[in-house]
């Protein structure tokens, strides 16, 4: 057994199965889904870029904008308290839902983009000096390279790169080995985009923080699918987005350990992050008001807030069972198809398969499939060295959530036998 | 809903599996490079201009189907031609994928290159068959930076 194997956490093995998930009702709470495409039923298999949206949280932001808008944090009529509180009251549903120790330790931001940039330039830029190091995976989409590339560039630092095997896991014993005293901080994903892979983040979290390193934990893709306790993973940082999380576009959470983000300098001027503002002097607000300068996405963290709720109201542990079985379902039917290659076959996977066809490229695949009603994602997945590595210029992608269904995984094979067909 | 058939014609699917002239050439005076790095279709353009004529044309690339049909298509339009007569002939291209549905493609023109109607009706792919025209121009034209059409 490989190291990454053994250090598999068991997060997506559910913990006790008790009756399966009612799908059916589940896809009746996502009006999206009773969509036609050419005739078709819409088969959405696109869940690591965006995932579809319950009736409750499309209610929910109607909701506040025909009969609560009104700016947060600022006014004394009646109408704003309850704006400010129905915010507020999201920002401790989070803290629960990641069973965070406070809720501010939770700052609103557009995304896990930003959530990213905002640790990059606050936390870790003014401790980065000239020969210092930044450590991230192989398997990091770009918004988890970007900005340390630019930090590093300025500062004079190094941006290491742990290795991943052929299946797509990390190698935890390299991993260990790039931790120095040089390193400033790990960031790394929980569950890659491309790959599907879990990797074993309370692990890798527990050897960097023994080193006094800390961890920013990119959760974008971990979120929609398990239970994320980062108390108990021990990170610094963990960085989300509603959007893949069954909530609006625009919003995101960062969760950061409330001494971390005391230290820490704003990352935007402007209103809500002040006490008091003279031309001389600005004294900063207390965590979180202190990085949410401006007026704040409202309709999304309330859209965000009814997205948890509802997760919350799910068994998830049914949902894990359910997601595990549709990736085991949908790899062994792909392999039905000739020519098809899954790239990233890590022991321990997210519902989420990449792959080629051989001979044909995957633009070619996506437009097919969806004549068939078939929505994938097709390219490098913002993940252009997990592509390199593997020696392939893209891959089609299948992705799923909890209101996949194993007939859809039918549909899908039966549209990449039409392309083999029309492919001769 | 456009059909399929529209955009994947068998020429098409032939050029893509044995693209004409699909070699560098060395001898050549003008190159130029395509490249799409969202889609991942790339395209190398070599070509032999002589008194104003294609005397010789070659490319070399990867990527979906309609950007190596395209390319494979087009060295086979313009070789022989005038750079005046490439350039009409691009411009007939240009039009054809990305102008209004109800005005007819110039099929005299065009000739072959007609079967690329169809890629109006896709519009995330128009800058596949497009991307080997705008290396062309580009080559023609002396640029130096590889051209893209996201």
């Amino acid at each position: 057994m490989s190291t990454a194997q053994r250090a598999a956490a068991p997060a997506s093995r559910p913990e006790s199965v008790s009756a399966p998930l009612d799908v059916e009702r589940i896809r009746a709470d996502f009006p999206i889904l009773e969509r036609k495409i050419g005739g078709k039923p819409l088969v959405y298999l696109d869940n690591a870029a965006t995932a579809q949206k319950p009736r409750a949280v499309i209610d929910a932001i109607q909701r506040y904008y025909r009969e609560q808008n009104a700016n947060i944090h600022r006014a004394v009529y009646r109408l704003s308290e309850e704006a400010t509180r129905e915010y507020e009251s999201v920002r401790a549903r989070v803290a629960r839902f990641l069973n965070a120790a406070e809720a501010r330790e939770i700052v609103f931001v557009r995304g896990t983009t930003e959530a990213i940039n905002l640790v990059a330039h606050s936390f870790v830029r003014p401790r980065l000096g000239p020969g210092d190091e930044v450590l991230i995976t192989a398997m990091e989409h770009h918004s988890n390279i970007v900005p340390w590339q630019i930090v590093c560039e300025e500062r004079g630092a190094r941006l290491r790169v742990a290795p991943m095997n052929r299946s797509g896991e990390l190698l935890v014993e390299e991993f260990e080995k790039l931790l120095t005293e040089r390193t400033k901080i790990v960031s790394l994903v929980h569950v890659s985009n491309s790959l599907g892979t879990v990797n074993p983040v309370k692990e890798l979290v527990s050897l960097a923080r023994a080193r006094g390193i800390p961890v920013l934990v990119d959760g974008a893709q971990a979120a929609p699918h398990y239970r994320v306790d980062v108390r108990d993973l021990g990170c610094d940082f963990y960085a989300l987005s509603g959007h893949k999380l069954f909530g609006p576009t625009g919003i995101g959470v960062l969760y950061g350990r409330a001494e971390l983000l005391e230290e820490m300098p704003p990352y935007q001027g402007g209103g809500d992050m002040i006490l008091s503002v003279s031309f001389e002097r600005t004294t900063y607000a207390p965590i979180p008001a202190k990085f949410e300068a401006g007026t704040p996405h409202i309709a999304g963290v309330i859209g965000l807030g009814a997205a948890i709720d509802y997760l919350e109201r799910l068994d998830r542990s049914q949902i894990a069972a359910h997601e595990a079985d549709l990736l085991s379902y949908a790899t062994e039917r792909l392999s039905e198809v000739p020519g098809l290659r899954i790239i990233g076959t890590a022991a321990h996977k997210a519902a989420v398969i990449s792959f080629v066809l051989e001979g044909i490229h995957a633009h070619d695949v996506g437009t097919i499939v969806d004549q068939e009603g078939v929505a994938i994602r097709t390219g490098h997945h913002c993940t252009q060295p997990v592509m390199e590595f593997f020696g392939v210029p893209a891959t089609a992608r299948a992705s799923f959530a909890l209101y996949n269904t194993r007939d859809e995984v039918d549909a899908l094979v039966r549209a990449l036998f039409k392309v083999r067909e029309v492919f001769g | 809903m456009p059909d399929l058939g529209d955009l994947y014609q068998q020429l098409i699917i032939d050029h893509n599996r044995n693209p004409r002239n699909f070699r560098r050439l060395e001898d050549a005076n003008r190159m130029a490079s395509g490249d799409n790095p969202l889609c991942g279709d790339r395209i190398q353009l070599f070509l032999k201009v002589e008194g104003g004529t294609i005397t010789d044309i070659g490319f070399q690339g990867s990527g979906c189907a309609i950007s190596q049909a395209s390319a494979s298509l087009m060295t086979q339009a313009v070789l022989g031609k005038s750079t005046e007569e490439a350039e009409a002939l691009f411009r007939a291209f240009h039009e054809m994928v990305t102008g209004p549905r109800d005005k007819a493609p110039d099929r005299q023109l065009l000739g072959k290159l007609a079967a690329f109607a169809g890629v109006r009706d896709f519009p995330a792919r128009v800058k596949c068959a497009n991307l080997p025209w705008h290396t062309l121009k580009a080559a023609l034209q002396g640029a130096e930076e590889p051209v893209t059409t996201e």
